[in-house]
């Protein structure tokens, strides 16, 4: 690894992997991390949170991958299985490639889990032959045959470990690139099968499907579609095409925008090549959905985001990349500085551990929850006499600690279940006050008391108009999520609601037969309505009609519907408090949304300013600091250059900049700005200005100009 | 009289009437051909060229003569050939064995090829008259200069009575290096006419129908795809997906075999449907054979390719997608008319000229650099947005999935300019779902 070139470059040295990880992991973390005593618990717990979320999440994608995979699978078998058949139709058919497009969406960045887990499955249940090929890889031709029969032909030496010294020697012609074309591969494959099928298939081949196949496919998979080169992809399938008597292949089309792309980079006589069937999978908007709910909306892990978080990993999501992948990413950022800046984050585990955890308290971290806002509030609530012994009873702090762990935790068991019920209940309301999906709600109640929120009061004046059948199956619905809960309260309130609906029942069976009495008295004023009236006996009428509809007597469903309003009013009340009203919510709850966005949506522009104006942001160097956003003379020479160029308009005299720079580099060198030399240009100086100079065209802030002589263009506005 | 076509004296007789029986329809060419290549052990004329469209049965006579005759041949497609080498390997292999390919060197020359062939030929020189069938040549001229002069006159390079047979789509002009080169002799394979068709198509029967009721299918299906395809592999497949239907009301026993007029009542709307959906492969073949078995209502159910269109995005990708779309399609000096609050007095007629509106849909995306598109991006997107890194990864993310395309070369940095390449309904869509109205800012529409 040498840098030594002719030409002038950036170079890229790729760590050596292996090297790095004599340096643990748990090192990094410990190294300048917050109170560095429990640190290692801190890791520990962290390593723990993260290794659950990551299989839960891999799960749950593997979860929602199964459907749109299943078929896919169908359509292989099917595939491999109709081309054995021998009548009249097929064998006058053209034989085409079966192709599955597979509709994948713009979140690119989450294929690569899809794809891995259908390789595998393919692998498992239809064939060991699957190559995926990427575009980046595939320029030429010529890459993507090698890629393929590399793939193809690799992955086969991992698979069967029997068949390895029989399998080198095809393999080893391929180093010649003479021998990239698919009639090796088409000769290996015969070899591979013939011989798997007169060994009898042994014990080592574990799937039992794979026997059935005489011939099992070779499915290559297409990663990106798109990026495809459509001249490379049509030879190749062109090429593949001659093949598909000898060869059972077949492709799978990853497909990011939409299935007409096929169309537009494949002509009718490549595409007539192929018999293309469509999968879509699932939106990420729904898989976030899903994340959202097993993840963040669960006590399963006692680490939680706050609103704002939330929200910067919600907007990243929906304003950038659609990609679920990224978001658990964030999640797993925040966590990992949560346990990294938070001392008191050793009590972010399960209540039995937090419980003695709490226990194992020195009293520095005491102290430090002493100093927590939220504690400091819960200590100004309490009575006088027992504030003292809070502020200095080691002792008596750790049991309140124990009660206040107990409370949030309980906080939480009943947040999540008020909430789904709440959603259940606003989801389908007109215009969606409380919004749409659950999250949209789970951020308003982080937020504040979503009782005070206009919306809130909107929602439920629209809840009050709900037909009964309506109100009786979200009630239904609620009741089912409360279910599933297993605290105290949350099993009283399904009590209440039980009863509650069991009265809707009653209404049903009681009411049906005397009619409403307050028929009446609405029917007659509709009557006059219809005789011949002034406009001022209508308006008088229709006012008598409104009174007489206001001081109508309530029917009993009406009474029932805000009885039972009233009660999830009262649940939400209670249980949907904002978590910053909970003490010691700090523990649990990582709030630095800023570090989030600046480590997942970076700016680089924005940096590269900051830097330029305070240097000292980046250097920390206490010469460079500065009180009034002036740049002390003693700035990098970049930082002085680029502070005199936005004093200039758009043209740039240069030796005007040449000389404001030597004056300002004088005074940082302290010399006395009365002698001759003060100012004076020299050859070190002159060297320096043009070095920051070119710098700052490198950075794209000045650009030569021919306009004039000895003057360049700004590019940037604004300034001073 | 088709037996009298196919004479030439060194060939079995029997061998001729299989070969003539193997190419409908093509006895002609065939014959001309056979009379080109002489008697088995005569020199032949050193490079063919045979054009005509796509399936008139160029590769399918060359194969059945020469395989029937039992000549010595190479036949190699052209497209699988991702280097020469390829080409020379295939070549040697078939004539001379696998030792012939295994002397070519790495990364072999064309006088390498030639040196090796003169070698071989010395040792085994040629009884009958070797044939190299080189299919898909029109892709010989994107490969070395030197190649196709060489291939043409092989015969004389390598000293061997060898034969090159060059088959194309198109024709010779467009071969011809301004070099010069030698001319080879020219065939035409021209298209097969309706009765052709008709005559070659009927031969592959269902062995379970009749010779006529299998003709009147294929007379019914020729009536209504013949306008649109001439294609007899793709005629040929078609056939055998929709002869099920064909036959179903005679399956059912209301109709009689030679009742031919109910039978195509019956089928042709259904033929109408599939050269709209089959055909184009809006709808797999599959999918087609599972729709005839479901019933009429279910088989509205399976939608083709181009039904789905719809693309999600994140939200600023759609916003730099419409920016992207208004600085390819609005004149640059309109910009300020539109994305500037207080523009002052722009002259209308200056602001108007007149052939440049309306034109410029018509005319196609024009190029646009970076700064364009994200200054007009930051007018459009009704919240203030940081300039992230994201946000410029998205503009290439949408350049990999062809929604934009770049213009200038991948190595310029600097500034890289950019088209659109979406159409107007989808950015109309887009649009849509940001409410955003796209069509008061296009100059086009105003």
């Amino acid at each position: 690894m040498s840098t030594s070139s002719v030409s002038k470059g950036c170079f890229v040295f790729k760590p050596s992997a292996k090297k790095k990880k004599t340096l643990s992991l748990e090192d990094h973390f410990i190294h300048g991390c917050e109170g560095a005593d429990e640190s290692k618990t801190r890791f520990n717990l962290c390593q723990d949170l993260w290794d659950q979320i990551k299989t839960d999440t891999e799960l749950l994608q593997d979860e929602l991958n199964t459907k749109i995979l299943d078929s896919l699978l169908d359509f292989t078998r099917k595939c491999s299985s109709t081309r054995q058949h021998s009548d009249w139709a097929s064998h006058m058919r053209a034989s085409e490639i079966p192709t599955a497009a597979l509709v994948l969406g713009v979140n690119v960045p989450d294929h690569d889990m899809t794809f891995q887990s259908l390789s595998e499955l393919l692998r498992q249940s239809v064939t060991p032959h699957v190559a995926s090929v990427q575009a980046k890889e595939c320029g030429a031709l010529k890459h993507l045959i090698k890629r393929v029969l590399e793939r193809l032909l690799g992955t086969d030496v991992t698979v069967d470990d029997d068949e390895e010294e029989e399998t080198e020697q095809p393999s080893a012609p391929l180093h010649k690139s003479v021998h990239c074309s698919l009639s090796t591969l088409c000769d290996w494959y015969t070899m591979n099968t013939k011989k798997s099928y007169s060994l009898t298939p042994g014990k080592k081949r574990s799937s039992p499907v794979k026997d059935d196949l005489q011939q099992p496919p070779i499915v290559i998979i297409f990663k990106d579609l798109e990026a495809f080169n459509a001249r490379v992809l049509q030879d190749f399938i062109l090429i593949c095409s001659r093949y598909i008597e000898r060869l059972p292949l077949m492709f799978i089309f990853g497909i990011a925008t939409s299935p007409s792309t096929i169309q537009h980079m494949l002509p009718h006589s490549v595409s007539s090549l192929l018999c293309i069937e469509l999968f879509q999978s699932l939106s990420c908007t729904q898989h976030l959905a899903t994340v959202i709910d097993k993840l963040i909306l669960t006590t399963h892990f006692p680490f939680k985001l706050n609103g704002k978080v939330m929200q910067v990993l919600i907007s990243i999501f929906l304003y950038h990349d659609f990609s679920v992948r990224n978001f658990i990413k964030g999640v797993q950022l925040a966590l990992l500085e949560h346990f990294h800046s938070q001392p008191l984050s050793v009590l972010c585990c399960r209540k039995k551990e937090a419980l003695l955890n709490v226990m194992q308290l020195g009293h520095r971290d005491l102290e430090k929850i002493r100093q927590l806002p939220s504690f400091k509030r819960y200590v100004e609530k309490q009575e006088p006499q027992q504030q003292e012994p809070l502020l200095t009873d080691d002792t008596h702090l750790k049991e309140v600690c124990r009660r206040l762990i107990k409370d949030l935790h309980k906080y939480h068991k009943h947040y999540y279940p008020t909430l789904r019920c709440l959603h259940t209940l606003t989801s389908s309301l007109p215009r969606y006050p409380l919004g749409k999906q659950i999250r949209e709600l789970h951020l308003i109640c982080l937020e504040k008391n979503v009782w005070e929120n206009e919306e809130y009061q909107s929602a439920m004046k629209l809840l009050k108009m709900l037909a009964k059948d309506e109100l009786i199956s979200l009630l239904k619905k609620c009741a089912e999520i409360l279910q599933h809960s297993k605290s105290k309260k949350m099993k009283s309130a399904l009590l209440l609601l039980e009863a509650m609906l069991a009265k809707f029942k009653q209404l049903d069976t009681v009411v049906a037969e005397p009619p409403p009495p307050a028929e009446e008295s609405i029917t007659s004023p509709v009557k006059n309505l219809q005789k011949k009236m002034d406009l001022f006996q209508l308006q008088k009428a229709l006012l008598e009609m409104n009174e007489s509809r206001r001081s109508k007597k309530l029917s009993p469903f009406e009474v029932l519907r805000n009885e039972a309003l009233q009660f999830i009013d009262s649940l939400v009340q209670s249980h949907l408090s904002p978590p910053e009203s909970q003490t010691l919510y700090e523990v649990c709850y990582y709030s630095s949304s800023a570090t989030v966005r600046r480590h997942l949506n970076a700016a680089p522009r924005t940096s590269i300013q900051a830097a330029l104006n305070s240097p000292f942001y980046y250097l920390q160097n206490d010469r460079l600091k500065s009180e009034d956003g002036s740049v002390s003379n003693a700035a990098p020479d970049i930082c002085i250059v680029y502070k005199l160029h936005l004093e200039c308009g758009r043209l740039i005299n240069l030796f005007d900049w040449l000389e404001a720079f030597a004056t300002v580099v004088s005074a940082a060198e302290g010399n006395d700005p009365d002698s001759d030399s003060f100012g004076k240009v020299d050859d070190v100086k002159h060297a320096r200005f043009i070095r920051a100079v070119s710098e700052l065209e490198f950075l794209g802030f000045i650009k030569s100009t021919k306009q004039k002589t000895d003057h360049v263009a700004r590019i940037t506005w604004g300034g001073c | 009289m088709m037996s009298a076509l196919l004479q030439q004296p060194g060939y079995e007789e029997e061998r001729l009437q299989t070969v003539s029986k193997k190419l409908p329809c093509r006895e002609v060419q065939a014959g001309m051909l056979l009379s080109l290549m002489g008697q088995p052990h005569q020199y032949s004329y050193p490079s063919i060229f045979i054009y005509g469209h796509q399936s008139s049965g160029k590769s399918h006579v060359l194969n059945v003569l020469l395989k029937e005759l039992e000549l010595p041949h190479a036949t190699v497609s052209f497209v699988e050939c991702v280097s020469v080498a390829l080409l020379f390997e295939q070549v040697l292999l078939s004539f001379f064995g696998c030792d012939a390919a295994s002397l070519l060197p790495r990364r072999p020359s064309l006088s390498d090829f030639v040196r090796i062939y003169r070698q071989q030929s010395s040792q085994s020189p040629a009884k009958q008259t070797r044939y190299i069938v080189m299919e898909k040549a029109e892709l010989l001229r994107d490969s070395d200069a030197n190649l196709l002069p060489a291939l043409l006159r092989l015969q004389e390079l390598v000293e061997d009575n060898v034969t090159v047979i060059l088959l194309s789509e198109i024709v010779w002009d467009r071969f011809r290096p301004n070099t010069g080169c030698f001319e080879p002799l020219l065939l035409h394979f021209p298209d097969y006419s309706k009765g052709e068709l008709q005559h070659i198509l009927a031969q592959d029967r269902n062995p379970s129908y009749s010779d006529e009721f299998y003709s009147a299918y294929i007379n019914i299906l020729l009536g209504v795809f013949y306008s649109v395809c001439r294609d007899l592999r793709e005629l040929r497949h078609l056939a055998a997906l929709n002869f099920s239907k064909f036959c179903e009301p005679l399956a059912e026993g209301k109709v009689k075999e030679t009742d031919t007029h109910k039978l195509w009542r019956n089928i042709e709307p259904h033929l109408k449907k599939a050269m709209q959906t089959v055909y184009l492969r809006e709808v797999s073949s599959l999918q087609w054979e599972q729709m005839q078995q479901m019933e009429e209502k279910e088989s509205g159910a399976v939608r083709g390719l181009s039904a789905h269109t719809h693309v999600e995005l994140p939200y600023y990708s759609k916003f730099l997608l419409i920016a992207a779309y208004l600085a390819s399609f609005n004149p640059a000096r309109t910009d300020k008319r539109f994305f500037v609050k207080h523009h002052g007095k722009i002259k209308k007629t200056n602001f108007l000229k007149k052939n440049e509106k309306t034109s410029n849909h018509l005319l196609g995306p024009k190029p646009f650099p970076l700064d364009r598109l994200l200054a007009i991006f930051y007018s459009v997107v009704d919240s203030r947005v940081a300039p992230t890194a994201s946000i410029f990864s998205q503009i290439s993310s949408l350049v990999t999935l062809q929604l934009l395309t770049q213009v200038s070369h991948g190595d310029q940095i600097d500034a890289p300019k950019y088209k659109c390449a979406v159409s107007m309904d989808f950015i109309c869509a887009i649009s849509r779902t940001v409410n955003f109205e796209i069509i008061k800012y296009l100059y086009d529409f105003l």
